[in-house]
């Protein structure tokens, strides 16, 4: 990303970010419990929140590459930026599962929840960036005991 | 349209709340992160805000491989927060109405200011524990239900597909399970 910015860029972030919210609002993805119920096969509809908003991105991701070269406001070419697969992915996603069934929150909607009123989120924030910090120090920690640390994911 | 009462009942019960409130919002997010993909590249997931912020105040190496994007992470979220207050102040208040909206049971509504806002009954102890576990796991996962369920899988991710199947089936067994032990809200 190049260090000069153009002046539309946190404009665009922010206005990116409010339709975001917003959407997450409107599907009520935003309440603990309509996860939960989805979770626990009482209501399906979630499954229209993720899907519908992975087919608009796929599209974009799609054609935007064969549009144009590169992004207007930061000059990236638009290409896939794939994260590499390893069993991180396998352990991570487990502990991740285990956090969402049992709260029903998820980070984009946590954020969301709080928007909506939500109060109660605060204890979900906290314990999601105790739950980060936790496993940056101990990555941190392992990164400087390996004597050839490797590159970060 | 013809009315297939067995289709009209099953979709009843697979969908108590209708889809279109879903399905409309599902949209809007993906909207979301297309604005910010076309005008910068950068396919935009919720979670990494939560390590990039902690580079503010920790000097762990975890963290500053963040310190580029945290500017932009803290925008993006603030975005989200308001976008949602947005909603609040808008549908959710009873402002603007629509049959889209299928406004819902759960909860408590309440009133500041002339707006409706809504908070969870969902027990404290389950959102800290959960949170914690989520904090963990998304970032040990590279990615949460926005990083891999919309970007990666839009972008049609073989990493980002096994996450999801992952972290899906195992919160659906222990929603599942927390359920049976009897724990509600």
């Amino acid at each position: 990303m190049s260090r000069d910015r153009h002046p539309l860029f946190m404009p665009l972030i922010l206005v990116g970010g409010l339709i975001f919210g917003f959407g997450l609002g409107f599907s009520q993805m935003a309440r603990p419990e309509v996860v939960l119920n989805f979770l626990q096969f009482e209501d399906f509809g979630l499954l229209f929140v993720m899907f519908g908003a992975a087919i608009v991105s796929g599209i974009a991701f799609a054609l935007m590459p064969r549009l144009r070269d590169s992004a207007p406001l930061t000059g990236d070419r638009y290409e896939r930026r794939l994260k590499p697969f390893d069993r991180n992915v396998l352990i991570g996603g487990a502990i991740f599962g285990v956090g969402w069934g049992l709260s029903g929150i998820c980070p984009g909607a946590a954020y969301a929840s709080l928007g909506v009123g939500n109060v109660s989120i605060l204890w979900a924030l906290a314990g999601m960036f105790v739950g980060a910090y936790l496993q940056g120090v101990w990555r941190s920690k392992r990164a400087a005991a390996d004597a050839a640390p490797a590159g970060a994911d | 349209m013809v009315a297939d009462p067995i289709a009209l009942q099953l979709t009843a019960e697979l969908f108590p709340n209708g889809i279109s409130r879903y399905a409309v919002g599902g949209l809007l997010v993906g909207l979301g992160a297309v604005v910010i993909y076309v005008g910068t590249g950068i396919p935009a997931g919720a979670s990494t805000f939560l390590e990039s912020t902690l580079s503010y105040v920790s000097g762990q190496s975890r963290f500053q491989q963040y310190v580029p994007s945290r500017d932009w992470r803290v925008v993006f979220t603030l975005g989200i927060i308001l976008g949602a207050l947005a909603f609040a102040a808008t549908v959710q208040s009873g402002v603007i109405t629509t049959s889209l909206y299928e406004p819902g049971t759960t909860g408590e509504l309440y009133e500041v200011g002339g707006v409706t806002l809504w908070s969870t009954d969902v027990q404290p102890w389950r959102l800290l524990v959960g949170g914690v576990f989520v904090g963990i796991g998304t970032r040990i996962g590279k990615g949460c239900t926005s990083g891999h369920g919309v970007c990666g899988v839009g972008s049609a991710s073989k990493t980002s597909l096994v996450g999801v199947a992952t972290f899906l089936t195992v919160a659906i067994v222990t929603a599942q399970t927390v359920s049976a032990l009897g724990v509600s809200p």
